[in-house]
């Protein structure tokens, strides 16, 4: 217990010592971070992608709700669902990969247009491509939010809509808007707060230093130029800005939580047969999963054409995987442990669930939410730099990190069922004198296996697909799958890039696929 | 019959003991009372009245705030559930659902859940005198009701402990079935010769089964005697007079 919490709250703090400590002894800069002119223009730039970000994937989002909510039990609503449920789960580098395979200057589109006759391109590289990955990922979850409020206003409204006569227009007036307003605030702070906080996508599509986050800033300004006060004064913004959003998410928003059946459609829509309606219905779904479909289709067409299966072979890419492996298990297994330390500690002597203390480790367990990888890693850096350190220490703060990463998720996973299992058998077991490792066996063991094993892949496949803990510890001879793949990007190796992220996506899809079922199946069970 | 040898029971001892939920209402429960070694008695009284605090007090599932617990001449009041000399069966959740029946059982004496020979020999022992002889391998969530409670008793019978608290175990079973289960009760409590407390609101059951009966009234024991005197005590105790009445 004591050894989860010292791991899960000392490690953010000193790698948040290591920056003030490291930026402080280097500090012959110690003027107003706001004075330099680059640093005012990245606070710039990340404040207007996010809100440009978040303004074309809110705005649609309410209207593509609505469309999939009218339209109720469709033929192939369950694959949309599934295709809604996929960026979610997809590493960014292998999205920004499919961004360029579809958007950029020899995708899919441009290639399109030429066959046209019309001479259109994109220019990917920029606010272009930046906002058009941040969309893919967060169009479809605020469409999930959105969908999932409408979906629980009660029958009776929507028959009472029906038996008055309804229009579509005062429908939207008097049921639908007052339910999506009431989310409206929360869900664009956190898709802000997703984008304000981007890493990879910006790294890769930015194209100059100019158009950078923070979070990439602070990458750039330890990794290219080795100028721990800049990356200091950087974090140190991000921080506060980050603090900020986290603050007016809690005090200003209502989230509800994605649940399982959120767009299971039950009640029939009173506009579900109006033709206007249906044609505009339709029209925005299958707008909105091309929009979604086409960069993953550009990373299994071009994955496919590269013959990834030969790529396998190679040795710079098996020992990646083997490296992701390494550090995906170690993640997976400092993740479960701690959270599984604190699960324990939270079981009282006399069979009673902790619940205050629960609800006081709620915070710490999710800050990972709070401090991005990026920003941590920047910190253990500098701090394993000043040690000469780097090239050991890399692995085990890489794993650390991820483990960090998802640390929200396995706590949400396994804190209710846990605190089930506790109400239900707690006195038994401390009546009975059950405790240790014979409770784990007879008791936890036997009921909470599949939470335990969903939070598991969940933590395995968070930390295989992930860019940020490793980009700044990334070298030749300490290379996962995803920096592979964005080494290849970088000196625009396509062919290997888009096997690499071929490979990916499929890895990451199979154990997400599992985490899914088990996901159901737990939720059946329970 | 003659399996289990008689160890005798203890006397169960609350010294002004006093409790309250710390975000309760003002709700306080406050017990100064000696419960014969070897005796059933029977805890009657309203719902609500603090029977079932009564016995999470003495298993050691609520900490009292003051005053002392005591078994035959040891003060246990801060001793862990498992270490206390006692066996509670619970209305329900006695059991392990996804356990089979014999490692329920089992676990009363080695809580670590792996038997050696002599304890799985043991258990069936247990498991035959509540007449589920053949039950060993059945997965617990599986029993009916009754048969539940019944591995319940086999484990409290192979636990031996000299002290036994029955929270309404019979509450959710049929007439029948419920007399048959008291019987079983009051034929365990005769082998172990333990300290039995059994809360039951049905007063007919415990009337014929308990020696002696403790009235909990708004979280105090009003009144405390021979079961033949429950009566006559009533007829000078306006609420357990009222009781009695709404009981009957």
């Amino acid at each position: 217990m004591a050894l989860a919490l010292v791991l899960a709250g000392g490690f953010p703090l000193l790698a948040l010592g290591g920056l003030v400590i490291a930026g402080l002894q280097w500090g012959e800069r110690p003027g107003n971070p706001l004075a330099d002119a680059y640093i005012r223009q990245v606070i710039v730039f990340t404040l207007w992608q996010a809100a440009l970000s978040t303004l074309l994937s809110v705005v649609p989002a309410l209207a593509l709700a609505r469309a999939i909510v009218r339209r109720g039990a469709f033929a192939g609503r369950r694959w949309l669902m599934l295709l809604f449920a996929l960026p979610l789960a997809l590493p960014q580098i292998v999205v920004v990969f499919g961004v360029l395979a579809a958007w950029g200057g020899n995708g899919w589109l441009a290639r399109l247009a030429e066959a046209a006759g019309f001479d259109w391109r994109l220019n990917v590289y920029g606010l272009g491509g930046i906002l058009i990955a941040h969309v893919f990922f967060n169009l479809p979850l605020a469409t999930r939010l959105f969908a999932a409020a409408l979906e629980r206003l009660p029958a009776e409204y929507w028959r009472q809509a029906a038996q008055l006569g309804m229009p579509p227009g005062a429908a939207w007036r008097f049921l639908e808007w007052p339910a999506l307003r009431a989310l409206l605030p929360g869900v664009a702070l956190l898709v802000f707060l997703l984008c304000a906080t981007s890493f990879t996508v910006v790294l890769v599509l930015g194209g100059s230093p100019a158009r950078a986050t923070l979070e990439v800033a602070v990458f750039q300004a330890l990794r290219f130029d080795f100028d721990p006060p800049r990356a200091m004064a950087l974090a140190g913004l991000q921080l506060a800005l980050l603090v900020a959003l986290q603050w007016s998410l809690r005090r200003f928003a209502r989230m509800p939580p994605v649940t399982a059946g959120a767009l299971a459609g039950v009640v029939p829509h009173p506009h579900e047969h109006l033709s206007g309606a249906r044609m505009l219905d339709a029209t925005l779904i299958a707008l909105a999963a091309a929009f979604v479909a086409l960069p993953v289709a550009g990373v299994v067409a071009q994955g496919l054409a590269a013959r990834p299966w030969a790529m396998l072979l190679e040795e710079e890419v098996w020992r990646a995987a083997m490296t992701s492996l390494r550090i995906g298990m170690l993640a997976m297994v400092l993740a479960m442990g701690m959270t599984l330390a604190l699960v324990a500690a939270l079981r009282g002597p006399r069979g009673e669930w902790r619940h205050g203390w629960a609800q006081r480790l709620e915070l710490p367990a999710t800050m990972a939410l709070v401090l991005p990888p990026v920003m941590l890693a920047a910190g253990w850096f500098v701090l394993l730099h000043r040690l000469d350190a780097v090239a050991p220490g890399a692995p085990l703060v890489v794993a650390m990190l991820n483990a960090m990463m998802s640390l929200p998720f396995v706590w949400r996973i396994l804190v209710s069922p846990a605190a089930e299992a506790q109400l239900r058998h707690g006195r038994l077991c401390a009546a009975l004198g059950i405790a240790g490792l014979a409770r784990w066996r007879l008791v936890e063991g036997r009921l909470l296996w599949r939470p335990l094993l969903l939070a598991a892949v969940l933590a395995l496949a968070l930390s295989l697909g992930d860019l940020g803990a490793i980009a700044l510890f990334g070298a030749e001879d300490f290379r996962t799958l995803p920096y592979l793949l964005y080494v290849k990007l970088g000196s625009y190796r396509t062919d290997e890039a888009a096997g690499l992220a071929f490979f990916l996506l499929v890895l990451i899809v199979a154990l997400f696929a599992v985490a899914e079922w088990l996901g159901r199946e737990n939720a059946r069970y329970g | 019959m003659g399996e289990v040898k008689k160890r005798g029971g203890l006397p169960v001892c609350m010294e002004r003991v006093a409790f309250h939920h710390v975000n309760g209402d003002g709700w306080e429960v406050y017990y100064d009372a000696t419960f014969e070694a070897g005796r059933i008695t029977a805890l009657i009284g309203p719902s609500g009245a603090g029977k079932t605090t009564l016995l999470q007090l003495l298993a050691g599932f609520l900490p009292p705030h003051s005053g002392r617990i005591l078994f035959g001449d040891d003060d246990m009041t801060c001793t862990p559930p498992a270490e206390r000399p006692l066996t509670m069966i619970f209305q329900e959740n006695n059991l392990f659902p996804h356990l089979d029946v014999a490692t329920n059982v089992g676990l009363g004496i080695n809580p670590a859940g792996r038997f050696s020979t002599r304890e799985r020999e043991q258990v069936f022992r247990a498991l035959e005198q509540v007449g589920l002889g053949d039950f060993e391998s059945r997965i617990a969530g599986t029993l009916s009701g009754g048969e539940r409670q019944r591995v319940a008793l086999a484990r409290a019978l192979l636990r031996r402990r000299p002290v036994m608290l029955l929270d309404e175990p019979f509450a959710a079973l049929g007439p029948a079935l419920k007399r048959e289960m008291l019987a079983l009760v009051a034929d365990i409590q005769r082998k172990l010769g333990c300290t039995m407390l059994l809360v039951s609101h049905q007063l007919e059951d415990v009337r014929v089964l308990a020696h002696a009966f403790a009235f909990v009234h708004a979280g105090r024991i009003l009144a405390q005697a021979d079961m033949r005197k429950l009566d006559e005590t009533a007829e000078r105790l306006p609420e357990l007079a009222a009781y009695l009445g709404n009981a009957g």
